[in-house]
């Protein structure tokens, strides 16, 4: 098996082990306060409505669009880092078909690696940080991602128009 | 019995190959057990959601629409109490679609998990009794999860010794620890496997395997992938933030209307985010599935070798899952347009790949049963 099949299986499935343990994580001691949290506060919200209190439905919304943007960024996280595990994994399978060299497929694999652990970091590291970093490194970690499939498919492609056709069919 | 197609390792024994195959799949395997119930979590994870989609979804998003317009129009009377109560609905309504959600994905995802594994079986530093122990405990968590996800809103919190976690959310979490379990085992062999000075080259023909079908599925899975990429990262750079902050600007106008008693605010708000939430699904199904279908494509790819169906059959199963799996999400992204009809193409689309697969795990069943009986050679 070679470095950038090893490489993207083996990291593959520990993205998918670190997603799933962060999902377990998430769900057990996050998720169901998120979501009171989110529920409450669009209820408060309204009933401050109904009370005529502009300032408590302001405030109540406020923690809504705060508690929301938690919360869908941490579901982003948990299923965008098994996602890519996935598409990691599978491409790992297929990689011995790219036709490239061995150093060529390596840099690719750790390349498209390295996107799909720091695509969804970005998008966590939003949760506390606002400013533009996180969303740099989010940007970063989904254009490699894009680059590296993008070589890849080309990869595939030279492959197998370079293919004979295994089964050729028999002339009439 | 057919042909099995021809290996790209030319320097192989055609009997060889077969027998390396059949050696991996034979009958009390972890690769088989994986790969069946792989596909079959899938299967029952599209049939589900297709059924989802097509009786609870729509009907689920008016509840819930409804509820929010009532509870406004309780808000712009001043009946705080009432905007409470469909609040509670709500809630309700939401739970109950987001733990259908959670059961299709969950089990579909564990399903293309199991195929995985399967692939990599091989390369485990494991004993084959070990294997096989660790691929059952992965598929009783992957059925417990999906399956106790799904019970959470009919269960609810009764009898749970919690305050806000129920026994159907202990049980679906007890499976994703069986789950993760099973995983951190498979990989502890993996390691041990790459780590080990002695360890011997693997040969299996599987990912090596370049029959026409498994070609087809390889190519057009790679593009669903990166076409299902591009879709994400268009919808991220345009929509995303800005339907973000139009959520929270219409439901400040609602609620701003409605304590300023501004009917036609109301109106208009809820209008505008019955709008908005139709086109944040639309694109997030749109984006999931078409990278699902793409990385489904590219696993079924290998595993032609084990579908016992004549090549040309083999082909054209290859293409109507792969028209099927373009079709559901262009058609998805085209609801907010097309309306109905649209959303018609798109559970056809489903149906499609979920015909094609059926009709690779009976080839892969059918193969099972010949190699059981002695007569895969």
């Amino acid at each position: 098996m070679s470095g950038a099949r090893r490489l993207l299986l083996a990291g593959g499935i520990a993205l998918a082990l670190w997603g799933m343990s962060y999902g377990l994580w998430y769900a057990v001691f996050a998720e169901h306060q998120a979501l009171e949290e989110i529920g409450a506060s669009l209820s408060t919200a309204f009933s401050g409505a109904a009370q005529r209190d502009v300032a408590q439905s302001a405030i109540a919304l406020l923690r809504y669009r705060e508690s929301k943007y938690v919360y869908d960024r941490q579901v982003d996280v948990h299923s965008h880092w098994i996602g890519l595990a996935m598409v990691l994994i599978v491409l790992g399978l297929s990689f011995d078909k790219l036709s490239f060299s061995e150093k060529t497929k390596l840099w690719l694999a750790v390349a498209f690696l390295a996107g799909a652990c720091l695509f969804p970091l970005g998008v966590l590291f939003q949760v506390h940080d606002r400013g533009p970093l996180p969303r740099i490194l989010a940007i970063s970690g989904s254009a490699l991602e894009i680059a590296s499939l993008g070589v890849i498919a080309l990869g595939l492609a030279r492959r197998q128009s370079s293919t004979p056709d295994p089964h050729p069919q028999p002339e009439a | 019995m057919k042909p099995m197609p021809s290996s790209r390792n030319r320097s192989a024994r055609p009997s060889d190959v077969l027998a390396g195959r059949n050696e991996t799949f034979a009958a009390p395997s972890a690769r088989r057990l994986l790969i069946l119930g792989g596909i079959g979590l899938i299967l029952v994870g599209m049939i589900f959601g297709d059924i989802f989609a097509v009786f609870v979804l729509h009907q689920n998003a008016s509840r819930v629409g409804a509820s929010l317009a009532a509870a406004s129009h309780a808000a712009f009377a001043g009946d705080h109490a009432a905007v409470a109560n469909y609040f509670q609905d709500v809630a309700g309504f939401l739970e109950n679609r987001g733990t259908k959600v959670d059961t299709h994905a969950h089990m579909i995802a564990f399903g293309y998990l199991a195929l995985m594994l399967s692939l990599l079986a091989p390369w485990m530093s494991l004993s084959a009794r070990t294997k096989r122990r660790l691929a059952w405990l992965f598929l009783c968590g992957a059925g417990l999860l999906p399956l106790c996800v799904f019970l959470i809103h009919y269960v609810g919190l009764a009898y749970s010794p919690l305050k806000s976690i129920g026994w159907a959310s202990i049980f679906a979490d007890l499976g994703g620890l069986f789950v993760i379990i099973a995983l951190a085992g498979y990989l502890y062999g993996l390691v041990k496997h790459f780590f080990s000075r002695e360890r011997a080259a693997v040969q299996d023909q599987l990912p090596a395997d370049s029959s026409v079908a498994g070609r087809l599925l390889l190519a057009g899975g790679v593009f669903l992938v990166m076409l299902g990429f591009l879709h994400g990262s268009y919808y991220a750079a345009v929509d995303l933030y800005r339907h973000e902050a139009l959520d929270y600007s219409i439901l400040s106008q609602v609620s701003l209307g409605a304590a300023e008693r501004n009917a036609t605010a109301v109106d208009s708000g809820l209008a505008a985010y019955g709008q908005l939430q139709g086109e944040k699904a639309v694109n997030i199904a749109a984006h999931a599935h078409i990278i699902e279908f793409g990385v489904l494509s590219i696993l079924l790819a290998f595993f032609q070798p084990y579908v016992d169906l004549h090549e040309i059959w083999q082909r054209r199963w290859a293409l109507v899952f792969l028209l099927g799996s373009l079709l559901l999400p262009v058609c998805v992204l085209l609801e907010l347009k097309f309306g109905l009809i649209a959303g018609g193409l798109a559970d056809i689309g489903g149906l499609l790949v979920i015909v094609a697969l059926l009709a690779m795990w009976i080839g892969i069943l059918r193969h099972a049963d010949r190699l059981d009986a002695g007569d895969a050679t």
